[in-house]
């Protein structure tokens, strides 16, 4: 039951970035892009997943537990530390260059795209070394 | 702006939002993307779920090709660009513990203040790369 339910998240999730075309690296460097010719269909992308997923979480959280299991798994820092800044930024000048985040990336791999393979395994190796090196913050009790 | 489409962003979004909400509503879980995909391959407790749910982010777009008749999407080519853009986005959403849905969907749905500060920063700095490099 689990399984399915993560699998049907999964597929309802890369069936949105499919239909909003966020799946078209070309399409999201025209949001990224506001020299060209802007698109700002990206914006409205978060803001219809942020208005469903805003008032869903509300309304679950007062349920107070989840259907299959026992409790809400929810990150629960809160510190700004230097590993969440440099690793937002780092990220966003990869997503800059190619017009890919990890979802788009992984549901366009059925395409069979060298690049976009390319680009995932690439992925998968900075996910590898990041922790390996992780990025050390002053607070952090090792 | 003659190449926004409302319509299906819309649509698409909210679609993503509706998923996430559906991992949250049965197993409580974010569904941050990055996160996932890493430790489905990466860490062997809770891999099944974590496959599960990357099989279905693989399956979504076929399905979307059978229902759609003229559904198609352009892919990078495969060069140095692409191959660092790949690196600097597995380094960044694994520091930066999370991606577009993560931060981007998820954290700022729930209002968590780390994930605001880190959509505001990878925004920025992708729309400062894809802008003047």
């Amino acid at each position: 039951m689990q399984l399915f339910f993560a699998l049907l998240s999964g597929l309802l999730i890369s069936a949105g970035i499919a239909i909003s075309k966020m799946i078209d690296p070309a399409k999201v460097l025209g949001f990224l892009d506001i020299t060209g010719n802007w698109d700002p269909s990206l914006a409205l992308v978060m803001v219809a997943a942020l208005v469903v997923y805003t008032l869903g979480f509300r309304l679950l959280l007062k349920r107070g537990s989840p259907l299959l299991r026992a409790d809400f798994s929810l990150p629960a820092k809160q510190q700004l530390e230097p590993s969440l800044l440099l690793g937002a930024a780092v990220f966003g000048v990869g997503w800059g260059l190619a017009g890919y985040c990890p979802g788009p990336a992984i549901a366009a791999l059925p395409a069979a795209s060298s690049g976009t393979a390319g680009f995932v395994i690439m992925m998968i190796l900075g996910w590898f070394i990041a922790g390996k090196v992780p990025i050390r913050n002053r607070q952090q009790k090792s | 702006m003659d190449n926004f489409t409302p319509v299906s962003a819309l649509v698409g979004g909210g679609l993503i939002g509706f998923g996430a909400l559906l991992l949250l509503a049965t197993l409580g879980r974010i569904a941050g993307i990055s996160g996932i995909a890493s430790l489905a391959i990466f860490q062997r407790e809770g891999r099944s779920w974590r496959l599960a749910f990357v099989v279905g982010l693989l399956l979504g777009p076929l399905l979307v090709g059978f229902a759609v008749s003229d559904f198609s999407y352009s892919t990078p080519d495969l060069n140095s660009k692409t191959l660092f853009a790949g690196l600097l986005v597995g380094l960044g959403t694994a520091w930066g513990s999370g991606c577009t849905s993560g931060h981007g969907i998820c954290g700022i749905g729930r209002f968590a203040p780390r994930s605001i500060v880190a959509t505001i920063i990878f925004m920025a700095s992708g729309v400062v790369v894809a802008s003047f490099f």
